[in-house]
């Protein structure tokens, strides 16, 4: 039992590891919540599914096509409606759920709301500490370490990843620097989106797929930055391995009470930030100009 | 006798003139007013005015919601749990208790004024995003709480078998639309007072009011209570009305949906969050009497309205076309008709 918790609890740690790493970069330069984070999730998980099993194309070429295309629309997104109200923050939220509604409405219209499901990228199962464990789920564990190894390079090696953390830290220094700022915060939508793809393409096998899959990793996403601290990777991280654990622990432990489990991993963070109001690894914003 | 008439309407009559037709912003709103209270002399549609109520109901929702996150800047993206809280404690107190809806519902408010504190003492320590997303967290684990006592709760059915409001359509129309026009007026009453100020202010600079030696503290729970309130009054109303209080009602998408009517219609002003109920509620409803294409796509249709009023007026409808219609005196801060080239108090040249 135990082993299973740990291989089931680790897979969805990766999955939210991922979404809220995005999240909070786009939090930390842009200040937006972007509550379309996982709609484009389910968006690059629909566009694999259509890609692989109804056009045939290849897995991964789809799964290439596929992130790509989701990235190249956020980005679009943020150039030509969320960058032009962000300025009104309540504005840009609405906006923001205004697109997640319009993309699961727009799949709910193509797709009908059945469920749907992808082959796995790589078949067959082994045995690991006496569970079985499939091929997918260690390639999601071993993409998601890739993939956040990556970034933490990009971020702290480059200087593209130079220029993202003095925007987060402050913008009109960054500006006055000559780092231009606004194409810095494109850059920045575009991994975020591509991360959020990304963890599309790695549970597109793993879960089914049906028009309304954005809400439950939503609030999950939203649980995980507060816990770990909005604009901080490390406490994406943290925040992503203890709710994801809390999640499953409910699942496994108390199946009678699986509905329990947002409402566990959302209490877990609630006391979190009543004790550290800044969450775990977060960056006190009380100087915010 | 006809003198002694006309000497009592002459005042109402110079108030109205002076103070109201002067202004089409608030001429609008009266004979906007008046048109809701007329409206059953011209239909008798039970349909037709159901969808009116419902918008009513949820004109009070989005209202509170501007009264705590419009004024004061406390972001509450879990403003369901209110209306949850107050329709859960009226039906459970109707059912159980056999209550009457005259005394379970303000009951129910209270309850919700209860959950304002519970939200809004440990959230006093959180701003911005952290508390946007902490507050996001209470309904949904409320939900979790009423699904675990299924007996008492009803779990996923709710419960139902609610007493009516009134026994007639015509009836409920009239006591919620009496209601939400009073509430709305009393909402945009506090917001114009010394307190709305006050709660202004929180937005703008929580430091400067805490140095001007305001309590905040107090004035953002006393927000907390007062949103809780005015929500609990529509929880309480709209279970009674659907005679049902289900767990859709702590959902998240009615949290998003109450943000969605307040800033479509523009925040911090309590009228522009009322409009932006009064006009998409009835605006999905129409969409889904359409032809079949056009009813099962309703709500693309309205998310790109509102994405495109809110990309081109992104303050909000109502506040938008209030700005075109008026214009604020620069010395006096009286507003205008904007046809007017002088201050109609003070004379000022306006631009």
């Amino acid at each position: 039992m135990i082993e299973a918790v740990i291989i089931n609890g680790l897979v969805s740690a990766g999955v939210y590891a991922l979404l809220a790493t995005g999240f909070s970069l786009i939090f930390g330069a842009a200040r937006i919540i972007n509550l379309a984070h996982t709609a484009f999730y389910m968006l690059a998980a629909y566009l694999i599914f259509t890609l692989a099993t109804t056009l045939g194309l290849n897995l991964w070429l789809s799964i290439v096509l596929g992130v790509a295309a989701v990235t190249f629309l956020g980005v679009l997104t943020y150039r030509f409606i969320i960058a032009r109200v962000r300025i009104h923050d309540t504005t840009t939220l609405i906006v923001t759920i205004a697109i997640t509604i319009i993309i699961q409405e727009v799949l709910l219209i193509a797709y009908g709301g059945h469920f749907r499901s992808v082959p796995a990228m790589v078949a067959g199962y082994t045995e690991l500490l006496g569970v079985r464990v499939t091929y997918q789920s260690l390639l999601t564990l071993g993409v998601v370490l890739a993939v956040m190894l990556g970034i933490w390079l990009i971020l702290m090696k480059t200087r593209l990843g130079t220029g993202i953390r003095s925007t987060a830290q402050d913008r009109e220094v960054a500006n006055l620097m000559g780092i231009n700022v606004p194409r810095i915060e494109m850059i920045t939508m575009g991994l975020a989106v591509a991360l959020a793809a990304l963890a599309g393409a790695l549970v597109a096998p793993l879960f089914s797929l049906e028009p309304h899959m954005w809400t439950h990793p939503l609030v999950m996403v939203l649980a995980v930055v507060i816990l770990g601290g909005l604009g901080s990777i490390k406490g994406s991280l943290m925040g992503a391995v203890i709710l994801a654990f809390s999640e499953t622990l409910v699942v496994f432990y108390a199946p009678a009470g699986a509905y329990l489990k947002g409402a566990m991993a959302l209490t877990i963070m609630l006391l979190v930030i009543l004790l550290r109001p800044q969450g775990l690894f977060g960056v006190s914003f009380e100087e915010e100009r | 006798m006809i003198g002694l008439l006309g000497s009592y309407l002459r005042r109402p009559y110079k108030e109205l003139k002076g103070e109201v037709l002067v202004l089409p912003s608030r001429t609008i709103v009266v004979v906007f007013c008046l048109a809701l209270l007329l409206l059953p002399l011209l239909t008798s549609d039970s349909y037709t005015l159901r969808i009116f109520i419902l918008a009513g109901i949820f004109a009070i929702l989005a209202a509170s919601w501007d009264l705590l996150s419009g004024y004061t800047g406390q972001m509450n993206l879990g403003h369901a749990l209110f209306f949850g809280v107050a329709g859960y404690t009226s039906a459970l107190l109707n059912t159980n208790a056999g209550l009457h809806p005259g005394l379970s519902i303000p009951i129910g408010s209270i309850a919700a004024v209860v959950a304002g504190l519970i939200v809004g003492i440990p959230c006093l320590r959180l701003r911005g995003p952290y508390l946007a997303l902490a507050t996001l967290a209470f309904p949904l684990i409320l939900t979790g709480v009423i699904f675990a006592v299924p007996g008492i709760t009803g779990g996923e059915l709710g419960i139902s078998g609610l007493s009516v409001l009134t026994g007639s359509r015509v009836g409920d129309y009239y006591l919620i639309m009496v209601l939400a026009l009073v509430l709305g007026f009393v909402m945009w009453k506090i917001c114009n007072s010394k307190t709305g100020l006050i709660f202004h202010a929180l937005r703008e600079d929580e430091v400067a009011v805490r140095a001007s030696g305001i309590n905040t503290t107090r004035y953002k729970l006393l927000a907390f209570c007062l949103s809780g309130l005015f929500a609990g009054v529509a929880g309480g109303l709209y279970v009674h009305f659907m005679r049902i209080a289900s767990p859709s009602s702590l959902e998240l998408m009615l949290s998003f949906q109450v943000i969605i009517w307040a800033v479509f219609g523009g925040i911090a002003t309590i009228y522009g969050p009322m409009a932006g109920a009064f006009v998409l509620v009835p605006l999905t409803e129409y969409l889904r009497n359409m032809p079949p294409p056009v009813d099962e796509m309703r709500m693309l249709i309205i998310a790109a309205i509102i994405l495109l009023v809110l990309l081109f007026m992104p303050e909000g409808l109502v506040s938008r076309l209030r700005d075109r219609m008026e214009k604020v005196c620069p010395r006096c801060k009286i507003r205008n008709i904007a046809s007017r080239h002088e201050c109609r108090i003070c004379h000022t040249a306006l631009d």
